[in-house]
């Protein structure tokens, strides 16, 4: 483990990555819109080029970006509270679950019904600019639900609190399952509004664009919010506990009203992502936020890095895209190439078999074996946050059961 | 049910308790538990209650064995429990039995063998998991192995959907469902009595195991100090991996049993059940074997009484309340002690 090879060499290529990041370090935020900016005008271009073009229209391609920024944002969420509070949270799909009925209470003939409201009568045809100030709201309540469970709950040792937020996570649809005359129950509230803006007029259902640009807008708004807090105080003060939380608290670190914060935060998040699906599908029913939503996010944290945004947000995409296109086009492929191979000996039995496995069906099978194998193979993630590699790749070796010898100690950080 | 003997050996552990002298404190609570609980539900709701709590029990042994002896929530161990049901279903179906085995003779031996196969299976499976994806990461950080636990959960869920597909699937009841006990106008079924007696018999078993034998004291002397226990010679990979066989096994007796009482099991039983089961554990104060069997009952009871009072519905949401206000008032469960968080 030596660090003397890290420094960058004098010129090359070495020292202009070095320079950019130094200068992305510097303008944190400038740095970050115009990263989003340049992915987000790539993005489209791409889905209009082979071998992207066959899958799909750019149109459904755009669609599909969207929906997956709104796993983007989920992952943001979970990422402060996971990878870098280490507060394991397996219930976090509850917060986005309460985001989408709380802006379904507001922008829905039926929430309004409830409310006692008349948002139609009081709006018109713009009604759907209610959508802008509750994705505050919305933020708001899933973050007030966040410190409502997070309360009793944090007191107590990191892995009761997995289960905690499990039963949380399972508790919240059954509610708004079984609470037929607030929830409509199954069916869920329907006729939810779209978003408008003025001068554009209400987010049609048919063009995806005004949603991936809102999208953007969101990622990066968020994206900005959390390195900003991750870089401040209270971000170093999360950082600490999750290395050691007796040590935090022993600095002076108040570590309930931390990890609170934390967990209201991610919370928020996921409240944003909720109101957004919630507009987007139109449609909030309890079966859209069961356990699955919650560890389809945690393996994109996972897989993706804990702790590094970037790398977290690049895991929620890829993950999001692979399921919803890959693995729909793999079983499409494999069907299509069965009238062509399918007479061959050996080759024609793989094809036919493949043709029959339902790879979409297999993705949380593929989850599973990824997560295990990313903890005992690369356990920082596919792209991760350096700080946390450096730590997980320096083990001083312990003792194991059958050799003791001494641990050799590792000097951290250069001479 | 713990052997009161050899109280010197054992000092007070906060896990794998052996015997300990609040045996009286501990029998009390459960018998007034228990009357409580008679005079709510009445004689059949009763016993209902009694044959799930079994099952919930058994289930929340094996979490809390496994969490004593290395602080692991061994979230997979539900899905140990719902490829219990199938391991037991598949052997039954593959000899040819569907329906109920009327000749007491071939129904005993068929019960040993059955209970026997299924155990050992699911001990091996525990052991396999816990080499391959736990054993590797005992010193990583502990988000680890809890990441790869949810994994290896996945994947015994979507292993069994791959074979038996997503549907219910028919468990063949070889213990006859019709035959009653009849105490005084209650009809008590024959079948809920002989699950509570192997429940118990289990439970039993494993307090005497890990009270009276040298494994049981070298699980205990491995949960109360790893590294100790290594220095005295005690082989630590060997007792981890009995602990996970013996907590593995009891849950495929659990999913024995579960298919005998309801005769339908699914791919996704044991993610709900695992949750109870483990509120169960955590109830009864996690790491003592002893509360594990209490909470499972008492699981067992807050359900039945869900369902028999019309909140059917309801019913995981009040075990899940149940398991918040627990942790928020006495996280360290009904028969545990206080343990700060381990540094």
């Amino acid at each position: 483990m030596s660090v003397v090879q890290d420094l960058p060499a004098p010129g090359g290529p070495r020292a202009l990555r070095a320079r950019l990041r130094t200068l992305s370090s510097r303008h944190r935020s400038w740095s970050i819109v115009i990263g989003m900016a340049i992915v987000g005008a790539v993005l489209p271009v791409l889905a209009m080029v082979p071998p992207f073009s066959s899958f799909q229209t750019q149109g459904a391609w755009v669609d599909g970006f969207t929906n997956a920024g709104v796993f983007v944002l989920l992952a943001l969420g979970l990422n402060l509270v996971v990878g870098v509070a280490g507060l394991l949270d397996l219930g976090y799909a509850a917060f986005f679950a309460i985001g989408a009925y709380a802006y379904a209470y507001a922008a829905s003939p039926f929430g309004n019904q409830i409310l006692g409201i008349d948002l139609t009568g009081l709006l018109g045809d713009s009604r759907g600019v209610i959508f802008w100030p509750m994705l505050i709201v919305a933020a708001l309540v899933a973050a007030m639900f966040g410190v409502l469970l997070g309360a009793p709950t944090l007191r107590l040792r990191g892995d009761y609190l997995a289960i905690v937020t499990l039963g949380f996570g399972e508790i919240v649809p059954i509610v708004f399952l079984n609470s037929d005359a607030l929830t409509n129950g199954t069916n869920g509230i329907g006729g939810v509004f779209r978003p408008a803006l003025p001068g554009i007029g209400t987010f049609s259902a048919i063009d995806p664009w005004p949603y991936y640009f809102t999208m953007l807008g969101l990622i990066t708004i968020v994206m900005i919010f959390c390195y900003r807090v991750v870089g401040s105080r209270i971000g170093r003060a999360w950082e600490a506990i999750r290395e050691d939380e007796l040590a935090a608290a022993a600095n002076g670190i108040n570590t309930v009203t931390t990890k609170l914060l934390a967990f209201a935060l991610g919370a928020s998040t996921a409240g944003i992502a909720g109101a957004f699906n919630a507009a987007k599908l139109t449609v909030v029913s309890p079966d859209q936020f069961g356990f699955v939503v919650s560890f389809t996010v945690l393996a994109m944290v996972v897989l993706g890095g804990m702790g590094n945004f970037w790398g977290v947000a690049v895991g929620a995409f890829v993950i999001y895209t692979i399921n919803n296109v890959l693995l729909k086009t793999l079983n499409q492929f494999f069907d299509a190439l069965v009238p062509t191979l399918g007479g061959i000996p050996i080759i024609g039995e793989v094809v036919r078999l493949l043709a029959t496995i339902d790879f979409i069906g297999l993705q949380f099978l593929l989850y599973g074996i990824a997560l295990v194998a990313m903890m005992l193979l690369r356990p920082e993630g596919l792209f991760p946050n350096s700080r946390r590699q450096r730590e997980l790749h320096a083990v001083v070796d312990l003792p194991g059961e059958d050799e003791m010898t001494l641990p050799e100690v590792t000097e951290e950080g250069g001479r | 049910m713990t052997a009161p003997a050899a109280t010197a050996e054992a000092p007070p552990a906060r896990s794998l308790p052996g015997p300990s002298s609040q045996v009286l404190v501990q029998f009390g609570i459960v018998a007034v538990a228990l009357v409580a609980a008679f005079l709510i539900l009445g004689v059949e709701q009763f016993v209902n209650a009694l044959t799930l709590g079994a099952i919930y029990a058994l289930v929340a042994i094996g979490y809390t064995m496994v969490y004593g002896i290395i602080e692991l929530i061994n979230f997979a161990h539900g899905d140990v429990f719902m490829v219990g049901t199938f391991v037991s279903l598949s052997f039954l179906t593959s000899l040819g039995f569907s329906g109920a085995v009327t000749d007491p003779a071939l129904l005993i031996v068929l019960l040993v063998a059955v209970f026997l196969f299924t155990s050992i299976v699911m001990g091996l499976v525990g052991v396999l998991i816990e080499r391959s994806a736990y054993r590797p990461l005992r010193n990583a950080p502990r988000l680890a192995p809890l990441i790869t636990a949810i994994g290896v959960s996945f994947i015994l869920q979507n292993v069994v959907q791959i074979f038996y597909g997503p549907f219910q699937t028919n468990s063949p009841q070889i213990f006859p469902t019709d035959a009653f006990v009849e105490i005084g106008s209650a009809k008590i079924p024959v079948l809920s009595i002989f699950i509570v007696s192997v429940a118990v018999g289990l439970m039993i078993g494993l307090q005497l195991f890990i009270g009276r034998t040298r494994l049981g004291r070298a699980m205990r002397s491995t949960a109360l100090d790893r590294d100790a226990a290594a220095l005295m010679g005690v082989n630590i990979n060997r007792t981890i991996a009995i602990t996970f066989f013996i907590g593995s096994a009891l849950a495929g007796a659990a999913g024995v049993v579960y298919g005998l009482q309801y005769g339908v099991t699914r791919f996704d039983l044991g993610f709900q059940a695992g949750l109870k089961a483990f509120t169960a554990a955590v109830l009864g104060g996690i790491g003592n074997t002893v509360g594990a069997a209490l909470g499972g009952f008492i699981i067992g009871f807050i359900e039945v009484s869900a369902v028999a009072f019309g909140y059917g519905r309801w019913g995981p949401a009040v075990v899940f309340g149940v398991l918040v206000i627990v942790l928020v008032f006495r996280p360290a469960g009904l028969l545990g002690q206080q343990v700060g968080e381990r540094a």
